[in-house]
C-alpha cells in the first residue's frame, strides 16, 4: 500500500474555469441519477489538469462541493489513486520513469540515475528552477516498448540514456518532442520490421440480411444443431432429475457439454456433423452410467463430504440427494460415472479440477489432506458457505 | 502458426485508417444486425462453442460467463462493463486495440451489451492510457454518428456506450474494485458473493469483461464459433494476442494461434532470445502474477492455458517476460514484490503487510543479508498471503516469490554464502530482523 500526503502548503482556493464547468455538466450525465459521484475520477483529473499539473486540497473541496459528497470521501479518492499529484510537479515536464521488471530489464535504473542526476536527488521534488520533476511509477503498460517514460499526457518509448538526455533537452528549450518510440520503429511492431500483417487478405463483405430465408450456412446449421440437442438432452434429463431446478442446470450444462464435445472434436469446418457428434456424447450419458448410490448414509451417518476441497454446504445436500454420503463411495467413481455425476451439477467440471477422487481415497483411508487440515484447524472459510459456517 | 487471413486485428500497429471508414473495409460493423435479429441466445451459444476464454488472465469461459446474466430484468437495469485496466507488468495488447482497433470493441460491446439485455456500457480505461483513451472515444464518436450505436440506432438496440477512466491503481483491474472505482471510491475489491451478475455496479447485474474478450467477438460471430474452434488446441482454442518483453532481440506485440510453441513464436517474431538460447534463464509467460519457468523447462513448452498450468505457471493474460542469464532473478522478482507492496489496496491484513513483508525480506536477498532459513520462512509467509485475501492481488504476490524459490533457491543460497564470507563491513548488521 502506498502511503500518501498532501502537501504542506496549499493555496487559498480552486474554481474550475467556464470551459471545464460546462465539460463537468456533460460529463455529469454519463452517469445515472443519483450516482453523480461516479464522475469523482474524472473531474480530480480535469482540476489538476486545470491546477499546473498537481491536486491541491480546494480542488478536491470544489468537487465534493459539485457532486455532492463528502470531503473525505474525495480526499480518500485523491490519496488512493497514485495519478493524482498532491503537490507541485515541473512546470515543463513531470517525468514519470516506469521501473518494473520489464522496463527495469531493459535499462530503466540508467534512467532514474538520470533523472537524480539532473531534476532532483528525490522524486516528487522539484528541480532548482521549477521546470521539472520526476518519479518512478509502476508499470505503464508500454512493456514492449521499454525502457519507457510518460511526461504529461505522452510516453516516449525504446529509450537509452542519450535518449532521455536529448528528451530533457527539448522539454528544457520548451520543444515538444515527438511521442512514441524513440527509435526507427511503428508503435509496437518489431523493431526489424513486420512478421505478421504482410499478406491480409480484403474482407469479403457477408451481405447477410436479416431474413432468415437467405441466410448464410453457418449459422443456420448451428442454431439448428444446438436446439436438437437441447430436445434430446432434455428428453434424458428429466427422467433423471428429481426437482424442476437441476433440470434446468443440467440442461445448461449439456449445452456447455456440447460446444467442449466440440472442441475435442476440433472439426471446426463442418458445423452439421459436429451436431451430431454432440449428441452421442451427450446420450452416452445415461443412467447405467449412475454410480451406485445408498438410500441413506451407513450408520445414519455420513462422512463430511465437505472436507473436499470444492465442496460446500450446497453442493453436499445436492451430493447426498443423489445419494451419496461417503468418501469411499466418490473414491471408486469410473469415468462414466463422474460424467454423469458432472452432468447433475450446476459447476460443470469440478470434480476433476479439483480432483475429488483422490482428495476421497485419502480422507476415506483417515488421511488428510492440506484442504482437510486446514479447515478442521481455523474454521477457513468453506466454500460457497459464509465464513464461520460449518 | 497463424496465418493472416485468420487474424482478427488486423491494424494492430495503426498502419492502415482507424477511422470507422477503414475499420468497415476490415470488416467491423458488416451484418451486425443480422446478428442481433438472431437473437441473445443464439450469440451465446455461438460464443461458448468458439470455446473463448476470458483474456484477463483468469480464462474463464466467455459465453458461460455471458449465461450467469439473468435472462430477465427484475427491474434493475443490466451493465455491461469493459475491462480496460491494464496493468499487469508485462502486458500491453489491450492498449493496441484501443489505439488502432477500437471498433473491433465499440462493435463487440454492441453485441455483448444485447446478449446480456444491457443499454448502458462503461469502458474502463486506466488512468494512465490517456492517448488511447481519446482514441477510442473518437470511435465512439463515429459510431454515434453513423447511428451504428446510441438511441434509435440501426440495430434496433437503444445502446449507449460511455468511457470511463481510473488514475493510477492496478487493483482496479480487479473487477470488484473496478465497479467500486466506478462508482467514485477508492478501489478495494468487494467480498464475494453476491457476484456482479446479480449485484454489480450500482447495484444492478453487471459482466465484468477483458477489452480483448469483447473484441473478438465480432469476427468470431462473422466467422462462426467453429472457426474459432478450430484454431488452437482443444479448450485453448482460438487466437491471442502476445507481449513478448524483456531480453530478446525484438520485442513487440502480435496476433498468434493459442498453443502456439514457445520456441517458435520467440524465433519467429522476437528476432530469438538475445545472445542465443544458451543465454535464456528464465520466462515469465503470462505477465508478473505467474511464477517464473526457469529455461528447460520452457524450451519445449507451447503458449496456452493448460500446457503452462502444467509447469505450475500460466498463460495469464499472454505477457511474456523473458529474462537471459545477466539477469539477477532475486533483484527481477523483488522489484515485482515492490510492485504488489505498492498496489496492494490496503483491505486485508495478509495482503497489505504480507507484501511489504516478503518486499523488504528479497531486498535483503539481493544483497545476501540474510539467513538460509529465511528462505523457508519467506515460503511459508507467502503461503499464508496465498488464499487468505478478498481478491486475487495477494495470490498474484505470492506467486512470483514461490516460483523463486522453487527454481532458483541455489541462487539464494549462493548470494547469501558470498555475503557471510565476506561481509560489507559498512553494512554490518547485527541479527537481521525479517519485520523491521
Amino acid at each position: 500500500m502506498s502511503v500518501r500526503r498532501i502537501a504542506q502548503e496549499q493555496p487559498e482556493k480552486f474554481e474550475f474555469n467556464a470551459e471545464n464547468m460546462i465539460w463537468a455538466e456533460e460529463l455529469i450525465k454519463k452517469y445515472p441519477v443519483g450516482k453523480e459521484r461516479s464522475a469523482v475520477i474524472p473531474l480530480l483529473w480535469r482540476a489538476q489538469e486545470q491546477n499546473d499539473g498537481w491536486t491541491s486540497e480546494p480542488a478536491m473541496r470544489k468537487v465534493a462541493d459539485l457532486l455532492g459528497m463528502a470531503y473525505i470521501r474525495v480526499y480518500e479518492v485523491a490519496t488512493f489513486y497514485t495519478m493524482f499529484q498532491l503537490s507541485p510537479v515541473g512546470k515543463k515536464a513531470h517525468v514519470q520513469v516506469c521501473g518494473t521488471t520489464p522496463c527495469m530489464l531493459r535499462g530503466s535504473k540508467e534512467l532514474i540515475e538520470i533523472c537524480k542526476k539532473r531534476i532532483s536527488k528525490t522524486p516528487h521534488t522539484l528541480s532548482e528552477d521549477g521546470d521539472f520533476s520526476w518519479e518512478e511509477v509502476e508499470c505503464l503498460g508500454a512493456c514492449v516498448n521499454a525502457p519507457m517514460i510518460q511526461i504529461f499526457k505522452d510516453t516516449y518509448e525504446d529509450l537509452d540514456e542519450k535518449a532521455l538526455e536529448d528528451l530533457l533537452d527539448a522539454f528544457a528549450k520548451g520543444e515538444q518532442p515527438k511521442p512514441g518510440p524513440q527509435i526507427e520503429r511503428t508503435l509496437s511492431c518489431p523493431e526489424s520490421g513486420l512478421t505478421t500483417l504482410t499478406d491480409v487478405p480484403d474482407y469479403v463483405p457477408l451481405n447477410l440480411s436479416s431474413s432468415a430465408s437467405d441466410v448464410a450456412e453457418a449459422p443456420v446449421s448451428q442454431e439448428e444443431a444446438s436446439g436438437e440437442i437441447l430436445t434430446a438432452v432434455s428428453s434424458v434429463a428429466t427422467e433423471e432429475k428429481t426437482t424442476e431446478k437441476n433440470e434446468a442446470s443440467s440442461k445448461e450444462n449439456s449445452s456447455a457439454d456440447k460446444s467442449s464435445d466440440d472442441l475435442k472434436s476440433a472439426a471446426a469446418t463442418a458445423l452439421s456433423e459436429k451436431s451430431s457428434e454432440g449428441k452421442t456424447a451427450d446420450d452416452t450419458v445415461s443412467d447405467e452410467d449412475r454410480p451406485e448410490y445408498l438410500d441413506g448414509p451407513r450408520d445414519g451417518n455420513g462422512d463430511d463430504l465437505k472436507m473436499i476441497k470444492g465442496v460446500g454446504p450446497k453442493l453436499e445436500a445436492t451430493l447426498n440427494a443423489l445419494g451419496f454420503y461417503h468418501f469411499d463411495q466418490i473414491a471408486s467413481w469410473t469415468r462414466e460415472n463422474i460424467a454423469w455425476v458432472d452432468n447433475s451439477l450446476s459447476f460443470k467440471g469440478r470434480i476433476d479440477r479439483e480432483n475429488w477422487l483422490e482428495q476421497a481415497k485419502k480422507l476415506a483411508s483417515g488421511e488428510e489432506t492440506e484442504f482437510s487440515k486446514r479447515a478442521n484447524y481455523d474454521d477457513a472459510p468453506k466454500n460457497d458457505a459464509p465464513k464461520g459456517d460449518k | 502458426m497463424l496465418q493472416d487471413k485468420d487474424r482478427i486485428f488486423t491494424n494492430l500497429y495503426g498502419m492502415k485508417d482507424v477511422g470507422l471508414e477503414g475499420a468497415r473495409k476490415r470488416g467491423s460493423w458488416d451484418s451486425t444486425k443480422f446478428f442481433i435479429n438472431k437473437g441473445r441466445d443464439w450469440i451465446i451459444d455461438e460464443v461458448k462453442s468458439s470455446g473463448l476464454r476470458g483474456r484477463g488472465g483468469a480464462g474463464f469461459p466467455t459465453g458461460l460467463k455471458w449465461s450467469f446474466m439473468p435472462k430477465e430484468s427484475d427491474g434493475r437495469p443490466h451493465y455491461l462493463v469493459i475491462n480496460a485496466d491494464e496493468s499487469e507488468p508485462g502486458t500491453c495488447k489491450d492498449r493496441d486495440i484501443l489505439r488502432n482497433d477500437p471498433h473491433h470493441l465499440v462493435e463487440g460491446a454492441l453485441l455483448a451489451s444485447f446478449a446480456m439485455a444491457a443499454h448502458t456500457c462503461y469502458i474502463y480505461v486506466r488512468g494512465e492510457f490517456i492517448r488511447e483513451r481519446e482514441a477510442l472515444q473518437r470511435a465512439i464518436d463515429e459510431a454515434y454518428e453513423a447511428k451504428l450505436i446510441g438511441k434509435n440506432n440501426v440495430h434496433g438496440w437503444d445502446f449507449d456506450c460511455y468511457v470511463h477512466h481510473g488514475a493510477g491503481a492496478y487493483i482496479c483491474g480487479e473487477e470488484t474494485a473496478l465497479i467500486e472505482s466506478i462508482e467514485g471510491k477508492k478501489g478495494q475489491p468487494r467480498l464475494k458473493p453476491p457476484f456482479p451478475a446479480n449485484v454489480g455496479l450500482y447495484g444492478a447485474p453487471t459482466t465484468v469483461n477483458n477489452v480483448e474478450s469483447i473484441a473478438v467477438t465480432p469476427t468470431i460471430l462473422r466467422r462462426g464459433g467453429g472457426w474459432f474452434a478450430g484454431l488452437g488446441k482443444p479448450n485453448n482454442t482460438g487466437t491471442k494476442l502476445f507481449c513478448v518483453s524483456g531480453h530478446i532481440n525484438t520485442p513487440s506485440t502480435f496476433e498468434e494461434e493459442m498453443g502456439v510453441p514457445f520456441k517458435e513464436m520467440i524465433d519467429k517474431h522476437c528476432g530469438g532470445v538475445r545472445g542465443g538460447w544458451d543465454n535464456l534463464l528464465a520466462v515469465i509467460p503470462g505477465g508478473s502474477s505467474v511464477p517464473c519457468v526457469p529455461a528447460e523447462q520452457m524450451m519445449d513448452a507451447t503458449m496456452d492455458f493448460d500446457c503452462l498450468s502444467g509447469l505450475q505457471s500460466g498463460l495469464g493474460t499472454a505477457a511474456v517476460i523473458v529474462m537471459d542469464k545477466s539477469t539477477d532473478m532475486i533483484a527481477a522478482i523483488a522489484r515485482l514484490a515492490y510492485f504488489y507492496k505498492h498496489e496492494s489496496c490496503g483491505q486485508c491484513t495478509p495482503c497489505r503487510e504480507g507484501t511489504g513483508w516478503m518486499w523488504r525480506v528479497l531486498e535483503r536477498m539481493v544483497k545476501g543479508q540474510a539467513t538460509k532459513r529465511e528462505i523457508d520462512m519467506l515460503f511459508e509467509v507467502s503461503k499464508q498471503v496465498e488464499g487468505h485475501t478478498i481478491c486475487a492481488l495477494g495470490d498474484a504476490a505470492a506467486w512470483p516469490v514461490q516460483g523463486l524459490i522453487r527454481h532458483f533457491r541455489h541462487v539464494i543460497e549462493e548470494r547469501i554464502d558470498q555475503y557471510a564470507a565476506n561481509p560489507d563491513p559498512d553494512g554490518a548488521v547485527g541479527e537481521p530482523v525479517a519485520a523491521e
